[in-house]
């Protein structure tokens, strides 16, 4: 039985094994069948992808036109782009824009726009050249321009070439009508300011004029700082001269001069800009020489620091600790270095009359000083300082002109919600 | 005199540059204006060198308080200045000679003003954070009811940038879905405060054009100083 046994495994092996063997050859035959249809689909898709790509198709309609509300030397390319490409086209990256002063050229490329994803919107591209017939990228008025549109490819030799645009001319105009809504507001602004100059001419200073606290306390300050023998700092801000708030900011420091000048007490004026510096120079000197004290004033009154912002805080803040003035004023441009100087000030117990036109900074001055001139309050603060009739004229021009706005504010509000865009886009200014 | 022709000067400019805006063909007028302005202003750089040079070597001379420091800005002036001019350890002086580039890389000038004035610089901006937290404490004290509505407002805008807030009025259904605290920290910011903002700007435009007025027709002269006619 056992011998019998052994006989038919003995006999069973052999046959188990081809069977193994031959399950085994035909995976690796199958697999590797497979592996080589595999492999053939691969080239078949590498020669496919090696083939040569067709150019994409060429974009059409070019037209141009005159920038309009310019000097001349600009004009407006349109075009709408290829279309979305066909089996074997390449994809379009973008469009490069041509100009030449004759059909047949020669072309130079004055600039690109990238594709858009919806292939039926036209683009458009604005030629704007330079006024210099010695630069590269000048651009003639009243002269034919041609124009063509090359759309591009990742493969610098696939592209299509658009057909040459009709000739067209930059030509300039002598008003920018765009900006007709502003000219009408300046021209009403401006015969309302002449009016009020001529009443206030009439009626001397007895105009009025709604009070403002910041102001008021100027005078409070300076007696402040006479009182305590101790000097008043005033910060210009980080505007150049070119800047309405540091002009505003002039005006306000001469009159404070004049009456610092007057209750013989001292006023330290450190400056940002070297052009600031002179000027505060000369404000300060003719404002001492109005109170009839040219004498008491001295040329480290009004120095210059430096212009690198936090430096200037640096130095500013070191006054402010080392002087204690009575007093600090701050009025101008700010950024942000407002809020370090006005806690310094706080810290160093002084009172403090600030004003600026950076509506980002006037949180922190409201939060850290006594006063605060708010926007449009500081071009008015040396109206009210002076008293004078023809300052209060304009002060009473701009408060009239104010409450024109808040009407045409509600008004707009009311066309809008009617449904009439019309009445906002009056107000439009374009370019 | 001395404050009639510049008024002279600032009444033409000041025409001239106004009208530029809406004729095109004078445009061109205001990039050489600015050029002018940049040129005045080269002038008035060593008028600032000198004030600053005379206020602090009087200092430093007659030993007034803290007179080390103004000797240390006299100091630091100077060697800007010489590293600066001259070029001094600048790596690119050997081929390019005083056409070198002031901030070349390993250049005196440029590694005095990254190991020194950058941090120094970054030193006072960081000083805001703390600056700010004391602001707010003052500001956020709800001494009268002003106070209040900013400390209410402050808390809503916080509470809304902050996933505790959201998490907080996240169970609210959506019929009241706008007093989730996101939502009214954004009708806040987008909203109350825009409309603020806006009203702000109108009146500074507004300022802006009555100020220029003011100075164009000569009613402001203030800022031309010069002493009488």
């Amino acid at each position: 039985m056992t011998l019998q046994s052994r006989t038919s495994r003995n006999a069973f092996w052999p046959g188990f094994r081809l069977a193994v063997y031959g399950m085994m050859f035909g995976i690796v035959f199958s697999s590797s069948a497979v592996l080589s249809q595999e492999a053939t689909a691969e080239v078949d898709n590498a020669s496919t992808m090696l083939a040569p790509m067709l150019a994409p198709a060429a974009p059409g309609n070019v037209t141009v036109e005159d920038a309009p509300n310019d000097a001349g030397h600009a004009v407006i390319v349109t075009f709408s782009q290829s279309q979305a490409p066909a089996d074997g086209q390449a994809l379009v990256l973008g469009y490069e824009i041509y100009r030449s002063l004759a059909r047949s050229g020669p072309w130079k490329k004055v600039g690109a726009v990238p594709s858009d994803v919806d292939v039926t919107a036209s683009l458009i591209y604005k030629d704007a050249g330079g006024s210099d017939k010695s630069s590269d990228d000048y651009l003639p008025t009243e002269t034919d321009l041609f124009y063509r549109v090359r759309a591009v490819t990742a493969d610098s030799t696939l592209y299509s070439d658009s057909e040459v645009s009709a000739p067209a001319q930059a030509v300039g105009q002598w008003w920018n009508s765009g900006r007709n809504p502003v000219f009408f507001f300046v021209l009403f602004f401006t015969l309302l300011t002449l009016y009020f100059l001529r009443v206030a001419k009439q009626r001397g200073d007895s105009l009025y004029i709604r009070p403002l606290a910041g102001i008021d306390a100027v005078d409070e300050a300076i007696g402040r700082a006479t009182e305590m023998g101790k000097p008043i700092l005033y910060v210009l801000g980080l505007g150049t001269a070119s800047d309405i708030a540091t002009i505003a900011s002039f005006t306000i420091l001469g009159r404070v001069a004049r009456k610092v000048a007057e209750y013989q007490t001292d006023v330290i004026v450190p400056c940002y800009d070297p052009i600031v510096f002179t000027i505060a120079q000369e404000t300060v000197r003719t404002g001492y020489m109005d109170a009839g004290r040219p004498d008491a004033y001295r040329d480290d009154q009004v120095y210059f620091v430096t212009q690198a912002q936090f430096a200037y805080v640096a130095a500013v803040n070191g006054t402010i600790l080392r002087d204690r003035p009575a007093t600090n004023i701050y009025l101008g441009k700010f950024y942000a270095e407002s809020l370090i100087l006005a806690e310094t000030g706080a810290i160093a117990g002084s009172i403090q009359i600030a004003g600026t036109d950076e509506i980002a900074q006037l949180p922190f001055f409201v939060v850290a000083c006594d006063y605060t001139l708010i926007g449009e309050e500081l071009y008015a603060a040396s109206a009210y300082l002076g008293r004078e009739p023809l300052l209060l004229g304009a002060l009473k021009a701009q408060d009239y002109a104010k409450a024109v706005i808040v009407v045409l504010a509600i008004l707009g509000v009311i066309m809008s919600g009617l449904g009439y865009e019309g009445f906002a886009k009056a107000f439009e200014a374009v370019g | 005199m001395k404050r009639t022709i510049p008024w002279i000067i600032t009444i033409v400019t000041g025409f001239v540059l106004v009208i530029a805006e809406f004729v095109p063909p004078w445009g061109k007028m205001r990039e050489d204006v600015l050029i002018y302005f940049q040129i005045i202003s080269v002038f008035a750089f060593f008028l600032g060198g000198g004030s600053l040079l005379k206020i602090n070597l009087q200092k430093v001379f007659s030993k007034r308080t803290d007179w080390e420091y103004a000797l240390v800005t006299v100091v630091g002036f100077f060697v800007m200045l010489a590293l600066g001019l001259f070029k001094l350890g600048n790596p690119e002086m050997a081929t390019a000679g005083y056409a070198a580039d002031l901030n070349a890389n390993g250049s005196w000038f440029k590694n005095l003003f990254d190991a020194v004035k950058a941090p120094l610089s970054a030193s006072m901006y960081s000083l805001l954070a703390f600056f700010i937290a004391s602001a707010s404490y003052r500001a956020f004290r709800a001494k009268n009811s002003d106070a209040t509505v900013l400390l209410v407002s402050a808390f809503i805008i916080l509470m809304g940038q902050t996933f505790v807030g959201v998490v907080a009025t996240g169970w609210m259904p959506d019929w009241v879905s706008f007093f989730k605290v996101e939502n009214l920290s954004l009708w806040l910011l987008a909203k109350a405060n825009l409309a603020g903002q806006r009203a702000i700007l109108i009146g500074i435009a507004l300022g802006i054009v009555s100020m220029s007025l003011r100075v164009i027709l000569g009613i402001e002269r203030t800022h031309l100083s010069g002493g009488d006619e």
